[in-house]
């Protein structure tokens, strides 16, 4: 089964949303996660101008033995998301983890809509849930 | 049970109308019950009364009617039903089939506020009932007249009276809390407390009586009692809707549990309009968040509410939205369990592409603080389904559209090809050849017959010359190349009197089918009317062919068709020509109208002043076809217009013998050759005279005609053409300007044409793709 592990990040780099998938390797992934937050953080200063780049392919952080692939996408109130998944799962493309960014971005954008969350807090959103838990078997 | 109270023809009964019907309806029981309570507070037992006496102590029963009654009002889940049942109508009081009924703080009541006015003379007693140990047994009077029979049913459930009382007891918690919100506390908040029942409940004496087993609610009752008294009051001024109504609109949507009935709307609406007075404007998510705090809910299951009830996640509440969400607070608070979506009795009606286009702008409008600063336009999920389904219908038929367009254009591709084919050697112009494969077989077809009839073909050396340069087009002789090569105009060399000639040929072509083709390949240089350079002897084998594959009379066609593309403003031509080629019309219809000669040349031809020279010069090429040939050289550079002269061509193709034809070729070339400037108008000449000529021999038959459909022109100007021609050499140059304007537009026209159906094919494959990705957004 393939391993996929959806994180989002408020723009002080807390996390506001953990999923993954199968569920007990979380804590693998939340070290490899934090480990490409700083180079999110790199591309998204270093850029000054592409602060509305919608997404940046991370593929640097290829552990020779996990072999994991970590995706990262800035949101233009710097929330992050990340994602990583198996190199085995070569079934994903990079436009369909295009297409996974931008539909996380729109659950999120409902999210945010909801004026009974504050931004900051953690997302306990079921209709956001239900989406991430779609993508992931989807995906998964 | 109630049977028998039908049966007694109570006043009562016939008052209500159960008689009438024969059984208790919903209506008619209330009815009945109030009248009860009327007839218990001894009024006169009117159906006026119903109405107007509002203050009506709730009719007292004995107890033995609970069950019974309970379940009626189960069913009913009216307020009313509660109101008329002081103890017994407690218990009557439905409790929400199965969920929260565990909440002895409030089963969510069902009914109605405005039931409670029926209700109101209840508090009081209800108060005082609950507290009894049997209250059931609320009656402190004996109903004088009322149902007897309820009573005796009332007495055979007295055995249930512990239940009952429970129930009672229950339901007259219930029943309070109708009148407040299940959090006590809230009393205090006006809102909440007049906040009208929850929404029906489901009817189902399972759980309401399930419910009976739960312990006793009275304990609540008493905290209710003060509360509720108060709010009675409250909620008096709020339910005010006539209680029968309300009771068949209550009975009519019990089934339904996140229905929202008519009072609680109402009183939904009302409170809208506390927060925003314009009814189809929205509430910001600040305020509904305030609004909705107040009732004490936690906040999770506040932003679920809002999830479900914000149905175009535009951060702001409509009408239906807040509505939606009211009635999700008010279930919530009465123990219901939050639906995971949004019941659809509670969805938005007003959602629709409009709405959702519109509502995000008064979201703007109203600023809503609550949004994020990325909040995306591309929100309202809901939405893109349906905005996503109409381009693509729309898409869809633009596939059609273009589907149809384009197999339609392709044929007049094709066609355009075929007289496009020779490119203007000049630029270089390789026009889709291979579309032309059908003209080319023609061509080759004409070329045949060409080639059998007239030698004179070939004496297009230097068509022939040319022809390398549009060839690859046109696999048609060389010279048909060159004719076509030619067509444009600034092929024109004065090369070859067959380019000449063919001008006005290919022109025609071109100008039809070219455009596309000439528009795909090279904007700006119009191709050369291949098809008619194809015929160097092509000019002429296209005129046949032009006049052969439309209509019988092939040669005077050729003329015909030949004079079409040579004058702009002879548009007839080329629409002429269209029954004659039916491709070439469209395609030369576009450049220079004259551009298609019409097999009913003869109306076409007096159109063309050129024509008229071009008859004479047939005429005299058929007489004297050697002094003709100068004649004719000398018209085509005085002026005629290209496509008169490529009318004339073809005419005097057909009238001109093989011989003339030659001669006037080679004069044309030499007049070509002199006339520069004239050039282009004398080569369509010269064409139509080789086309003539070649078209002789086949088109002898036609030739008369054509003679006489020049004749006509002819006759119709002076005799003089030399001076005319002279006259009309500016014409014919600015003529020809136009005219090779026209054919590069119309080139350029039909390639963007191509260019967009390829587009909209690309757009329509990309939206399947969106489709086939779509799904996965829906999860």
């Amino acid at each position: 089964m393939f391993h996929i592990c959806l994180l989002m990040f408020s723009p002080q780099n807390y996390p506001l949303y953990i999923r993954s998938v199968p569920s007990q390797n979380e804590l693998k992934f939340h070290y490899t996660v934090h480990t490409s937050l700083d180079v999110v953080e790199e591309k998204v200063s270093a850029v000054g101008k592409s602060l509305a780049d919608q997404r940046e392919l991370y593929l640097g952080l290829l552990y020779p033995t996990e072999d994991y692939k970590v995706y990262g996408y800035v949101t233009n109130s710097k929330v992050k998301f990340v994602i990583v998944v198996d190199s085995s799962n070569t079934s994903l493309r990079d436009n369909e983890i295009r297409s996974m960014f931008r539909k996380l971005h729109n659950s999120f954008t409902d999210v945010m809509c909801n004026p009974f969350y504050n931004p900051g807090d953690p997302i306990q959103s079921k209709a956001f849930n239900g989406i991430v838990s779609g993508m992931m078997v989807q995906t998964g | 049970m109630m049977q028998d109270f039908l049966k007694s023809r109570h006043p009562i009964t016939e008052l209500c109308g159960a008689t009438r019907l024969g059984h208790f309806g919903r209506s008619q029981f209330y009815i009945a019950l109030k009248l009860i309570a009327i007839a218990q507070s001894g009024l006169p037992l009117r159906v006026e009364s119903l109405n107007s006496v509002k203050d009506l102590p709730l009719p007292r029963f004995v107890v033995g009617k609970n069950e019974a009654e309970a379940r009626h009002a189960a069913l009913y889940q009216d307020a009313d039903s509660q109101g008329l049942y002081p103890a017994p109508g407690t218990a009557l009081i439905p409790r929400p089939p199965g969920r929260g009924h565990q909440n002895k703080k409030g089963p969510p009541s069902s009914t109605s506020l405005p039931a409670h006015e029926v209700i109101q003379p209840l508090a009081p007693s209800i108060e005082a009932q609950p507290e009894p140990t049997s209250p059931v047994i609320s009656p402190h009077q004996s109903p004088p007249t009322s149902p007897h029979s309820w009573r005796k049913h009332k007495r055979q459930h007295s055995g249930g009276n512990a239940d009952r009382q429970q129930v009672v007891a229950a339901a007259g918690a219930v029943w309070t809390q109708f009148r407040e919100p299940q959090t006590g506390p809230v009393t205090g908040d006006g809102m909440w407390s007049s906040h009208s029942p929850p929404p029906p409940l489901p009817p189902s004496q399972e759980s309401w009586v399930s419910f009976t087993a739960d312990t006793p609610p009275s304990s609540t009752l008493p905290a209710m009692h003060p509360s509720s008294v108060q709010e009675s009051t409250t909620i008096r001024t709020v339910a005010s809707a006539a209680t029968t109504n309300e009771i068949q609109r209550q009975s009519s949507g019990y089934d339904d549990p996140w229905k929202i009935t008519d009072e609680q709307r109402q009183y939904y609406i009302n409170q809208f309009k506390t927060i925003q007075p314009d009814l189809t404007g929205l509430i910001p998510g600040s305020a509904a968040k305030e609004f909705f705090t107040k009732s004490k809910l936690p906040i999770l299951e506040l932003s679920h509410i809002w999830e479900l009830s914000d149905f175009d996640k535009d951060g702001a509440l409509t009408l239906d939205e807040f509505c939606a969400a009211f009635h999700l607070v008010v279930a919530r608070k009465n123990g219901y369990d939050l639906p995971e979506k949004l019941p659809e009795s509670l969805m938005p009606k007003l959602i629709d592409l409009d709405d959702s286009a519109e509502v995000p702008e008064p979201a703007a409008e109203v600023g809503y603080s609550a949004s994020p600063v990325e909040v995306t336009p591309n929100k309202s999920p809901s939405m893109p389904s349906l905005n996503q389904a109409w381009p693509e219908m729309n898409q869809s038929n633009e596939q059609w559209e273009t589907f149809s367009e384009r197999s339609s254009s392709s044929q007049t591709l094709t066609q355009f090809d075929s007289n496009i084919a020779p490119a203007d050697p000049d630029t270089a112009i390789v026009h889709p050849v291979p579309i032309r494969m059908t003209p080319s077989k023609i061509h080759m077809q004409e070329m045949e017959l060409k080639r059998t009839g007239s030698d004179h073909n070939h004496p297009t050396s230097p068509l022939l010359a040319k022809p390398p340069e549009l060839s690859e087009e046109t696999k048609l002789p060389p010279s048909m190349k060159f004719v076509a090569a030619n067509t444009v105009g600034d092929g024109y060399s004065s090369s070859d009197s067959f380019t000449s000639d063919q001008e006005p040929i290919t022109r025609q072509r071109s100008q039809s089918g070219a455009s596309p083709e000439a528009l795909k390949v090279v904007a700006p240089p119009p191709p050369p009317p291949r098809p008619q350079q194809s015929h160097s002897r092509s000019s002429s084998l296209d005129m046949n062919r032009t006049f052969a594959a439309p209509a019988a009379p092939g040669q005077p066609q050729p003329s015909a068709i030949a004079f079409p593309p040579a004058v702009p403003p002879r548009p007839l031509p080329t629409q002429s020509s269209v029954p004659l080629t039916g491709h070439r019309v469209e395609a030369e219809g576009v450049p220079a109208g004259g551009a298609v000669l019409t097999t009913t040349s003869p109306q076409q031809i007096p159109q063309q002043p050129n024509f008229a020279d071009f008859s004479q010069f047939q005429a005299f090429a058929a007489s004297e076809q050697p002094s003709s040939l100068p004649d004719i050289d000398k018209h085509s550079e005085a002026g005629q217009a290209d496509k008169i002269s490529e009318g004339a061509g073809p005419l005097r193709a057909v009238k001109s013998d093989g011989p003339a034809d030659e001669r006037t070729s080679a004069t044309v070339n030499s007049a070509k050759g002199s006339s520069g400037p004239l050039a282009p108008p004398p080569k369509p000449v010269r064409r139509r005279l080789k086309s003539e000529d070649e078209l002789r021999p086949e088109d002898e038959q036609i030739g008369p005609q054509k003679a006489g459909a020049i004749a006509a022109p002819l006759t119709s100007q002076p005799s003089i053409p030399r001076s005319i021609g002279k006259d009309k050499k500016a014409i014919q140059a600015s003529i020809r300007r136009n005219k090779e304007t026209n054919t590069v537009l119309a080139r350029l026209n039909s390639e963007l044409q191509q260019q967009l159906k390829d587009l909209l094919e690309e757009r329509i494959s990309l939206e399947v793709q969106l489709e086939q990705l779509r799904p996965f957004s829906h999860l």
